[in-house]
Parts: C-alpha cells; structure tokens; sequence
C-alpha cells in the first residue's frame, strides 16, 4: 500500500523545538483509507493469550528493575482528572514532578545527576496556567485534556474554543476524546473529520487521541479507530480517560500498538502510545514497557513515543526504588505524596 | 558510567535467575544416584548412567538402567497389587488421585524446577504450563474414578499397564499415563525417558506422599532395552507409549498377538495454516507457541505453516521480525523463550537433518544474535522456498525449525495439510468461522487449534490420526483406552467349521450363477481368471465364487478410497441408505435363509433367524448414524472444544467363518454407519450370502465404491489388506495365527485394528454388538478447540 501524503508542514522542521518530547517527524496526516480500515482484524482471544504472557515472558530484576523503573519514570504523564481540583492541588502534583523521587534515593542508587522526570503533567483546562507557572523552566510538558473531557459530547465549536484556550494558555500537549458513537456507528468519516479538525485547532502542541477503548466494545472497532486517529494526523493514540469502566490494559494495548506498528510499516511515521487508567503498580508499568518494547522494540520506549498515564504509579515505583536501594521493603507514606 | 544508568539509557533485559539450588538440594539428599521405585519402595541402584544439565553438559544424578529382572520385579508387585486396587471405589481411588494433585501443586516449583534442569525447557513453560497440566490432569481423573461405573458401564480395567513416555514432556507425560490408568483401576509399570528420569523420581516421592498402595504405581528407569522389557513382558496387560513414529511401529509388531491392548501417541509434522482474513500479528504469536514451544520439541509442533499467497510477503517479514525478539538461553532464566535441547545427541540429528535440507535447497533464515556457549541451543530457524517433496517438508524435525509453503485456495490449504503420513494437530488461523469449521474436518488431524494453538486439558482428548498413532489421552475417549468390556475375559476359543471335504457336483439344474467381485458400485471378474467351490454340508458344491487375489484387493481399495465422501454425507442420509439395505433384504428373506441353510446345512428355523437379525443389526446401525456424535467439552479457558465423532477412513474387514451373512453384516453395518468406506471379505467357506447381498446394494441407493467385496481365502486377503497403505483400519475375525499376522503388518501405516484372535464372538449378541463396542472402532475423535470472544 503506497499512501499520498497529505498537509506535510513543509516550514515546521527548521523552527520545531527539538528534545526527548519532540519526535524527529511529526504526523502530517493522510486521507482516510476505508479499504485499509476494513481490512483491520483482531482476534481477542488470541490478544488476551499474547497479554497474560507477557508479563511471564519478560521480567527484569535488581539494577535492571530499578533501571527500568527510572526510565518509567520519565514516561509518565502525571496526571491529575478529578472534579474537585483545585489550583492547590495541582500545586502539588507539579511540585511532585519537579521531584519525583527522592534525592537520597537517587543519591543512593548512584544516580543522582540523571534527569528522571516526568515528560508531562496532566490537567483539565481550567488548571492549565497553574501548571504552566509551576514547571516554568523544567522543560516538563503541559496536557490539557480539553474537549468536553471525559465524554467529548459538546458541540465541536465548543471544544475546538477549548483546545484553542488550552493552548493559548500555554498546554504543549492536547488530550481528545474522540466521540464513541461515532466508533459503534462506523462513522469513519466523522471521526476523521473531528480529529482533523482538532488537530489543526491544536497547531504546534501535540494531540493525544482518546479513545475511551472500554466503551468501543471490540478489540476490532479498537483498533479501527486507532487507524482513522493516525491517519487524521494523531501524534498519540490513548486508552482511555480513567473514567470508563475498563481502563487500559494489555491487550487493549496490543491492539493499539499494533495498530502503530502497521502504521509506521505503510507510511514510515511513528506514533505514540500512552496507556490510561488503572496503572497503580509499579510490576504493572514494568509490563507495558516489556510488551513495548517486544511488539515496537526499545526505541519506542522515549518519552515522544510513549507514556503512562498515571498518578499513584509514581508513588508505588518510588517505593521499589527504596526497597531495590535498601533491600527493605518500603511504606507508601515516606514518600512525598503525589 | 553508573550500571544503572547505562540500562537506565539501554533498556537492556539482564538476567532473572530461577535458583537451582532446591532442586539440587533434593538430588543430593538421594545421594546424587536413584535406583527405581518398585512396590513402594527405592531398589538400590544398579549399573547406572548419568543424567545430564543440557543447558551446561553438567551431570545432575545417577540413574539406574534398569534390567529385564527389575521390570520383572515391577511387574511382579503391579500385578500383585491389583486385585486389591481394582476393587476399591472409585471414590477411594478417587482419593488417592486427589492427594496427587494436591501434592503436585505443593511441591510445583521444585517440579518446575527439576524438570528444567533435566529437560532444558525454559522455566517458563516448566513452571506455568508443564507442572499446572499435571495437576489438572490428576484432579480430572480423581473425578473419573469415580463417575466411571455410570459413564463407562460394563468396563473394567486392563490390569498391568506399562507405560513409556518421551522426554519432551516428561512429568507432563507421566500424568497423561498414569492418572487415568489409576482412575481406571489398573496398575502401572513406567519407564521414563532416559534423559529424564529425574521428575518421575520425584513423583515416586509424591506416590509414597500420597500412601499409595505398594505396587500400584512402579517406576523404573533406563533406556530402549528396559523399555523393551516392558513391551515383551507376557504379564503386562497394555501398552501405553508415547515417542516416535519409527519405535511406536516396533512396539505394534512386537505386540501383535499378544492380546495386550495398545495406545500409541507418536509424531507428527503439523500444518499451521494461515489465510488471509486472519489476524496476521496474533498468528505470528500463536506461531511462536506453536514451533517455538519446548524448542520445538513437540509432537504436535505447528511445523509446517501455510500461508495464503495474498498475505505471504507481508507475514513472512513480520515472522522474521518476531523470531529477532525471541530470547534464546539459560533454562532456568525467566525471561527466555528458548531453551536448551533436551541433548547433544538431538542438536546433533537436527543439524544432520538441515544440511541435508540446504543440499536440497530452500532459504533459510535464522535470527542475528550468539548462541550461549557450553550448552544444547539451536537458533530459531525459518525454511522458505520448499515444496512438499523437500526432506524438511515430510520429515519431523523435532526441533527449532519452521517450514513454509504458500497455498492459493482453502481447497489446497486443505491437500496441503493432508499431504503427510502423519496426522496428529493442526491450526487454522481466519476471523471466518465459516471457513474455520469448513476446513477443521477436512484436516486428518486428531486435535485442530483454531485461532489459537498448542492447547491442552485433561477434559479433551489428545491424541493422532494416520501415523500419529491411536488411542487418546484425556476426557471419556482418554478413560476409554484404559478400559476393556468385562464379558472379554470370558470369550472361549472358536471352534473352526470343520472343514468340507471336496466331492460332490455343482447343481447343474436352472441357469447357471456366477458370482463376481463386487467393486466400485459394479460385478468385476477376478483377477486371477480363477473361481472357488462353495460346499453344502454334505460336500456337494453349492456354488462357485471368484477366487480373489492382492489385484482384486487393489481394486477394491482404490473404489473405496474414490468414496471416502460417504463419511461427509449427511448422517441422515446414510442413515436412509442402511435402513433402505435392511429393508430390501428383508424382502428376500426366504432366499437368504435358503441360501445359508445349503451352505451350512443348518434348519430352516435357524437361517430365517439369522437373515432376521441381519436386517434387525442393519436397522440397528441404521438408527446410530445420527446418534454416535460428539461432545462439547469445557476446558478452563475461554474456548469450547468440540469432540466431533469421525469415521477412520477405508476399512478392511475379515468376516468370520461362521454365520454367513450376518458375520458380515455385524461387522459392516457399523463400519457403514460411521461413514467408512468398506473392503469386505466374506466367510471364505460360506461366501454365497454376501455375493448374493450383490443386488440387494445395488437396489438400496449405496454408493459406488462405499461396500466393496472381494470372495477368497481369507488369510491370504486379509494380508495383502493388512499391508495396504491405503486401508486406514482393519478387523479381522479368525483364527489367532492370522490375527497376529494382521496386527504385525498393521504396523506399516499404523492402521488400527481389530480382531478376534481365535476367540468366539457370538455376533448375534446385541447387548454385546449392537451398539459402542464397533461403534467406538469404526471412529475416532477429532477435538476442535474454538475460542470466542468479540
């Protein structure tokens, strides 16, 4: 399959920021291919076969654990999405990823000159200023997850205004959703048409694609909208918004990741994946790096092409690092809360 | 740079050591040599031989090579101890299965452990997949003994079994041998592999655990002649073997005529088929389980893929992208796929078996990354650009090696997958369920994977078709092999017809009637030019029928192989077709009583009963076409497995001497119903009931080539049948000598068979033979493991 590649921003390399966050080439974006959106086929019971076996497959241990975990670290959106934020709140979480873990920890394990942060932190608009000002000079991203978050039924008007306010406000990165009706109707056309537009509403920030997978009913219709979101121009493709009943899991996620994989096979472009909802254990996040890594391989391990979204993750990883420094197991309340 | 921070930057995987050291805590503590465990208690040990670390040529233990007077020994206490055994409840054998599993599940990583040191599997597998199977397999039988009066009614278990198991699986094995033998009531005499002895060692611990009765369970280790102790020991009472095609073959003959009852699970070199609505990641994956699993040390290996040509490049680029992520190394680190081979002997015959194939041409592809040195590793290997006449193609490789062809069509998927000598797995990969269950019966495969691949439960049987062996392992089919109906131990020697001498005229009255061969739906002449006198019982001739030959067999073969879509007819329409036969026999009735009465001079009375239950038993098999069916069994995963009921393929049968028509129709009518095709010989003395059957076929709608009969002397015909490659089963009733004979030739295509070894079996007994007890031999088991879920 040969695709016509369209809007490729034919000025933007020159002047592009560049850094772990910024891939080396953005998703220009391609026409909707129904053809190859009908040609997507996923086999959920197989999938849940490859995903219980991964974590039995791969495992790392003592330096490559805490190795990894640092690393994981770095790949976080920490995120906060609760109804009761307020600018205090939000405060603190981005005091947190300025210090993610503790220094004497980091002193301990011998890496304390290493730059372990957070790529980004998550919040609603409202919240966006807030966290520009308190990771001013970090270099740790903004998201704002800013159309009608979590159920992305306003009117399109209204959300592509707040993807505009979001950005103006000064979020980097955008996190849609993308309507879910339109994935159970199969109107692909719809789809490719929202994200389109977002992603021009989005201009420079990167856009993170939602797909609320626990409301998308099949790993096929998953994987579907995976591929109209990349070809609309997604940078990433996201699990969900923590809100649905079944948040992220593996083999959701192999159905995305494959996705990409197929993706950048066709039309050379790598997009990011970022898993959402429900990454609490710090094993948990070890296997979605393995199954990255197995399934795109350990470059799609950078912050610009992976991320978890989380919060109680950074806690739960602090607290091996302790116990992978100390060899005691370590309580949650010695850690600075997130 | 910090460690750290260079894996931090890496994200290399670094090692995740399983320790050894339990299970070498536990070797020690035997003294690092074993002797064999015989009525409940360790022999001490005899001329030994090492049990080698594959993964580092390093020796774990002395294990004992067993002797012919050891297994005698063994056998000695299995028979002693069962009687007593026999007669316990189910539910207290019950018990005693529980324990087992129980105790297998407490010391589970020492198994794990032990097994991949001895084997060289990856703990992985060892740890979640061999050691849990084993418990499962034991906790599925503590309920079969149990449930087995109500399920299995009327049988009783063999007695002695000895029992032989490969090194691939090796306790996984040993539970697929010996949970059901037990559950069963019989007693077991195991041989474990010779570079395995180690885990079944351990499981004698386990049976002392669990307070076994002394006897009931005996291991004894050693090589093939041990194993061949176990095979010729005339106080066994059935054979249960796991292993090569080449030694299951050995085994058949050696047992022929010995009455011993026999399972047989051997090789295979399975199709893994791929069309292009598959989804082709999750086929990549299943392939990885499928060839890469144990190292591909696995009889039912996915070997051989096949992938429509629409789809060919694509999966092939994504298949050898997948095999550079596959971590070849250290058994017993838990982040490896790929293991150690289980010796050097193995690397050895793997690396003869590629050479030869590179001289026949073929792309090969292996990953780019070193092998650990000091051990039993092969690279993943990929073979591209063969055809079903490359040596990699027909032989099983039993190793690492992945051999793939392209098809065009299902049809050729279907001629592909078929074209071997073996038939024991194969999976199907299509999001199609239409065309899944189109293409899973056309597979001649005991066990098909659909969408998934190398399952296995207890609950569902396992086991081959064709070359692959016969018998299963698991669920009521795997129960079945354990047992015997009761009334067998009661059959009396047949007593033979005495034998007509010659004299005597044909009748010249009326117009003279030539009876023919009857082959492929038509009268043929026989071969030879030559006929045969059929004597009344006073020595006159009765009649003249043709004297078949190995050319007239031939024939009737290749009819019978052109109607093998008898078996794929609608079971109501071979239902129709049997009771239409009954129907029209029934109208000749007077006919066909007259005729047995000259040939066998019995009264009038007596024929006309005969005839009477010929056309009962026709009806009889005529009401199970649409009865004998399958089961729908229910594994612990997501998946239902279907146990389809299937015909064998071409049957040959003997008839016996006795009782004209309705030996033959006893015999045919179940082979008929279940959809094989037959090659029939009638009763060589009394032959004119079936040549007179003739009209009768041709008036009852049978198909052409579907009933094929070849009259002549029987021991010569049953032979040349016994011999045919093109005969998948046989039975044979007759005398002990010629039943042998067929038993021993049956070894060359593994067909299954039957027969009476010179014993009576009244034919007309219903209760006997009216319904499973043919049933169950005309058919085998196909197991279709379908998973669901949107």
């Amino acid at each position: 399959m040969s695709l016509r590649v369209v809007d490729r921003p034919t000025d933007a390399s020159a002047s592009r920021p560049t850094g772990p966050l910024t891939p080396p080439e953005r998703n220009p974006g391609f026409p909707l291919d129904l053809d190859w959106v009908g040609r997507v086929r996923m086999n959920r019971s197989a999938l849940e076969r490859r995903a219980a076996t991964i974590g039995a497959r791969r495992t790392v241990k003592k330096d490559w654990q805490v190795a990894w975990l640092l690393r994981a670290i770095t790949l976080m959106d920490l995120t906060t999405l609760n109804s009761d934020d307020t600018p205090g709140r939000v405060e603190r979480l981005c005091a947190k990823a300025r210090h993610p873990v503790r220094q004497d920890i980091l002193d301990g394990l011998g890496v304390g000159n290493l730059d372990v942060r957070p790529a980004a932190v998550c919040v609603y608009h409202s919240f966006v200023k807030t966290a520009v000002d308190a990771l001013k000079g970090t270099g740790i991203n903004v998201a704002a997850v800013s159309t009608a978050f979590p159920h992305g039924l306003a009117p399109l008007s209204t959300r592509l205004a707040e993807i505009e306010a979001s950005v103006a406000d000064g979020a980097n990165e955008i996190d849609i959703v993308i309507e879910r009706g339109m994935v159970l109707r199969g109107d692909w056309q719809a789809l490719y048409d929202e994200v389109r537009a977002m992603r021009k509403a989005c201009g420079d920030a990167h856009i993170k694609t939602i797909l609320g997978t626990g409301e998308l009913a099949t790993q096929t219709n998953v994987a579907k909208a995976s591929l109209v979101c990349m070809l609309a121009g997604a940078d990433f493709i996201k699990t969900s918004t923590g809100k649905e009943k079944v948040n992220a899991n593996l083999q959701t996620s192999l159905s995305m990741v494959r996705m990409i994989r197929w993706f950048r096979d066709e039309t050379g472009i790598e997009i990011g994946y970022k898993p959402a909802g429900g990454i609490a254990a710090a094993k948990t996040a070890l296997d979605y790096m393995a199954l990255m890594k197995e399934e795109l391989g350990t470059h799609w391990l950078e912050p610009h092409l992976f991320r978890f979204g989380a919060s109680s993750l950074l806690t739960d990883i602090e607290r091996q690092l302790e116990h992978g420094l100390t060899g005691h197991y370590a309580a949650d309340y010695r850690m600075p809360m997130v | 740079m910090n460690k750290i921070a260079e894996i931090f930057q890496s994200l290399d995987y670094g090692p995740a050591p399983e320790s050894p050291e339990p299970a070498l805590a536990w070797l020690a503590s035997k003294g690092g040599k074993f002797g064999h465990f015989i009525n409940g208690k360790w022999t001490k040990p005899g001329k030994t031989f090492a049990s080698d670390n594959p993964a580092n040529g390093r020796k774990l233990a002395d294990v004992t090579d067993g002797s012919a007077a050891d297994v005698d020994r063994a056998v000695k206490a299995a028979r002693a101890a069962f009687p007593a055994w026999s007669a316990l409840s189910g539910y207290e054998r019950g018990k005693y299965l529980y324990a087992i599993a129980r105790l297998v599940q407490k010391h589970s990583r020492l198994f794990a452990v032990l097994e991949s040191m001895d084997n060289g599997k990856p703990i992985r597998e060892s740890r979640d997949i061999d050691i849990p199977l084993v418990a499962r397999h034991f906790y599925h039988h503590a309920g079969w003994a149990q449930h087995l009066e109500r399920e299995l009614p009327g049988m009783v278990p063999y007695g002695v079994c000895g029992q032989i198991i490969p090194w691939n699986f090796p306790l996984l094995m040993l539970a697929w041998k010996i949970a059901p033998a037990l559950a069963a009531g019989n007693t077991v005499v195991l041989k474990p592999a010779e570079f395995t002895s180690l885990t079944a060692l351990l499981f004698a611990e386990i049976v002392e655990r669990a307070k076994l009765p002394p006897g009931v369970v005996n291991i004894v280790t050693g090589q093939g002649d041990t194993g061949a102790a176990i095979v010729n020991h005339p106080d066994v009472d059935k054979i249960a073997f796991t292993g090569s095609t080449e030694v299951g073959k050995i085994i058949r003959a050696a047992t022929a005529g010995s009455g011993k009852g026999l399972s047989l699970e051997l090789g295979g070199k399975s199709p893994y088929i791929v069309f292009d609505d598959a989804d082709l990641d999750s086929a990549i994956e299943g392939l990885v389980d499928a060839i890469w699993f144990n190292q591909g040390q696995v009889c039912c290996a996915g070997s051989r893929l096949l992938i429509q040509e629409s789809v060919e490049e694509r999966f092939i680029a994504k298949l050898k992208a997948r095999m550079a992520t596959l971590r070849v190394g250290d058994p017993l680190d838990k982040a490896v796929d790929i293991g150690a081979l289980v010796a050097p002997v193995q690397v050895e015959r793997i690396r003869d078996l590629m050479k030869r194939g590179v001289a026949e041409g073929g792309q090969y592809y292996e990953p780019d990354y070193d092998l650990p040195e000091g051990g039993c590793f092969l690279k993943p290997t990929l073979v591209t650009g063969v055809s079903p006449s490359h040596t990699l193609v027909t032989e099983e490789i039993f190793g690492p090696v992945l051999v793939a062809m392209s098809f065009r069509t299902p049809e050729e998927a279907v001629q592909l997958a078929n074209n071997t000598k073996y038939g024991l797995a194969a999976t199907i990969w299509t999001e199609n369920v239409n065309l899944a269950l189109d293409i899973a019966p056309k597979i001649k495969a005991g066990v098909v994977w659909v969408n998934s691949t190398n399952n296995f439960d207890a609950a569902v049987g396992f086991g081959g078709y064709k070359e692959s062996g016969y018998g299963r392992e698991g669920g009521k089919e795997g129960m079945a092999v354990y047992l015997k109906p009761a009334w067998e131990k009661g059959l009396k020697p047949f007593a033979a017809p005495k034998a007509t001498e010659r004299g005597g005229e044909l009748d010249a009255g009326g117009i003279d009637q030539t009876a023919k061969m009857y082959i492929g739906g038509k009268q043929a002449r026989p071969d030879s030019g030559y006929s045969r006198p059929v004597y009344g019982p006073g020595g006159e001739i009765v009649g003249e029928v043709g004297d078949g030959n190995r050319k007239d067999i031939r024939n009737a073969v290749e009819a019978a192989r052109a109607a093998l879509g008898w078996g794929t007819a609608t079971a109501h329409s071979r239902s129709q077709i049997l009771y239409f036969l009954a129907e029209n026999l029934e109208y000749r009735s007077d006919e066909f009583a007259r005729r047995i009465r000259a040939q066998t001079g019995e009264s009038l009375a007596l024929a006309q009963k005969e005839v009477a239950a010929s056309v009962e038993r026709l009806f009889a098999f005529a009401g199970w076409v649409d009865k004998y069916d399958g089961a729908v069994h229910n594994p612990p995963v997501r998946m239902i497995a279907v146990a389809m009921v299937e015909p064998i393929g071409v049957m040959g049968i003997v008839a016996p001497p006795s009782r004209p028509l309705l030996g033959s129709i006893a015999l045919l009518a179940p082979a008929l119903a279940m959809g094989n095709p037959v090659v029939l010989v009638p009763s060589e003395t009394a032959p004119l009931s079936v040549t007179d059957l003739y009209q009768v076929i041709e008036t009852s709608d049978v198909p052409a080539g579907v009933i094929n009969i070849v009259t002549g002397a029987s021991a010569a015909l049953a032979k040349t049948m016994a011999e045919h490659d093109g005969i998948d089963a046989m039975w044979f009733a007759g005398d002990a000598a010629t039943s042998a004979m067929v038993e021993k030739a049956s070894a060359g295509n593994l067909k299954q068979t039957w027969t009476s070894r010179g014993l009576y079996y009244d034919l007309s007994d219903k209760t006997k033979f009216e319904g499973d007890y043919f049933l169950r031999r005309a058919t085998q088991v196909k197991n279709v493991w379908v998973p669901y879920g949107a």
